[in-house]
């Protein structure tokens, strides 16, 4: 899973362009709200075929990216 | 044309089946959950399947994992859920002094734990539909509290913060979520209480029928109650007026 990859997942689920959604976007600036990333976090877990658990809120893209970085392993 | 699906707990006897013969005839496909297949599952299945679509599955509602396999077993069937009957209850009623804390816990663990694996399990697909409808089955003694049912009345009033909450998290993504609470209604759970004086206090006069809950829950999976969510509904003759 890229960065570039995460960005245009999220663009997609937001109907933005990728370069809307940078690396230091808060979830906040998208738009986004707390359903809204776990209905993300269900789209990177049928893409990544991994159950995925949050422990801690993430509030940016970056951090978003970092987290299932570390979930894949 | 695609038929709507509509997923039952409880639904071998009773108000379950009374609301699975219902949504049959309301022309929704019906995959119903039980505890276990007896004479009265293989009958209900039977009465169903002469109206619409249907099939049977076993699990325990109070198990998180089962009820994940059940409704995975499901979207395989069916393709999708697009209503959530969570009608499963049972009793064990004692006075708190002689309420063993097995009981307590049993009675919660189907009644509340298995309604919340119910919406856990679905709302998943839901989600992903944009849309669907949860429909609690709760009891009028959850808001009036009765003698003897302190875990029931504690299962069914939890059910009504459950269904509240559930209704505003998931509102946004057009999934309703309502609770009806029947009162005294005629089956085999409340053929003990035939004499109780609980029926004297009833408005309207008389016991419900499964068919009155019933309607309810069908009005509810409908369009036409597009714009209630969070509701608590009382099918109750007028008991549960304080």
């Amino acid at each position: 899973m890229t960065l570039e990859k995460v960005r245009e997942m999220i663009a997609n689920h937001l109907g933005k362009d990728v370069e809307e959604v940078l690396v230091t976007s808060t979830f906040e600036e998208l738009g986004i709200d707390s359903l809204e990333i776990a209905e993300l976090v269900m789209d990177f877990e049928d893409e990544m075929e991994v159950e995925l658990v949050i422990e801690e809120p993430i509030l940016t893209v970056g951090a978003f990216y970092e987290f299932l970085e570390k979930q894949a392993k | 044309m695609e038929r709507n699906v509509a997923l039952i707990t409880g639904a071998s006897r009773g108000i379950g089946k009374a609301i699975a013969l219902r949504l049959a005839k309301d022309g929704f496909a019906l995959a119903l959950v039980q505890s276990r297949i007896s004479q009265a599952s293989d009958e209900t299945l039977a009465d169903v399947k002469a109206l619409t679509e249907a099939k049977s599955y076993t699990c325990d509602v109070s198990d998180t994992q089962e009820f994940q396999n059940v409704v995975a077993n499901v979207l395989d069937d069916f393709g999708r859920i697009d209503v959530l009957v969570n009608n499963a209850g049972i009793t064990a009623d004692q006075l708190i002094l002689r309420m063993k804390e097995e009981e307590f816990d049993r009675v919660l663990s189907v009644n509340l734990k298995g309604a919340f694996n119910g919406i856990k399990a679905v709302t998943r697909s839901m989600m992903k539909q944009r849309g669907g409808v949860i429909v609690n089955i709760g009891s009028v003694v959850g808001l009036s509290g009765n003698p003897g049912q302190t875990n029931y009345a504690a299962s069914k009033a939890g059910l009504i913060g459950l269904t509240r909450s559930v209704a505003k998290e998931l509102g946004g993504r057009n999934i309703r979520c309502n609770v009806v609470t029947p009162g005294f209604i005629e089956t085999e759970m409340t053929k003990d209480l035939e004499e109780s004086p609980l029926k004297e206090r009833i408005p309207l006069g008389r016991s419900g029928s499964t068919e009155d809950v019933a309607n309810t829950v069908a009005f509810l999976c409908n369009d036409e109650a597009a714009y209630i969510t969070g509701a608590v509904i009382a099918v109750d003759g007028g008991l549960g007026i304080v």
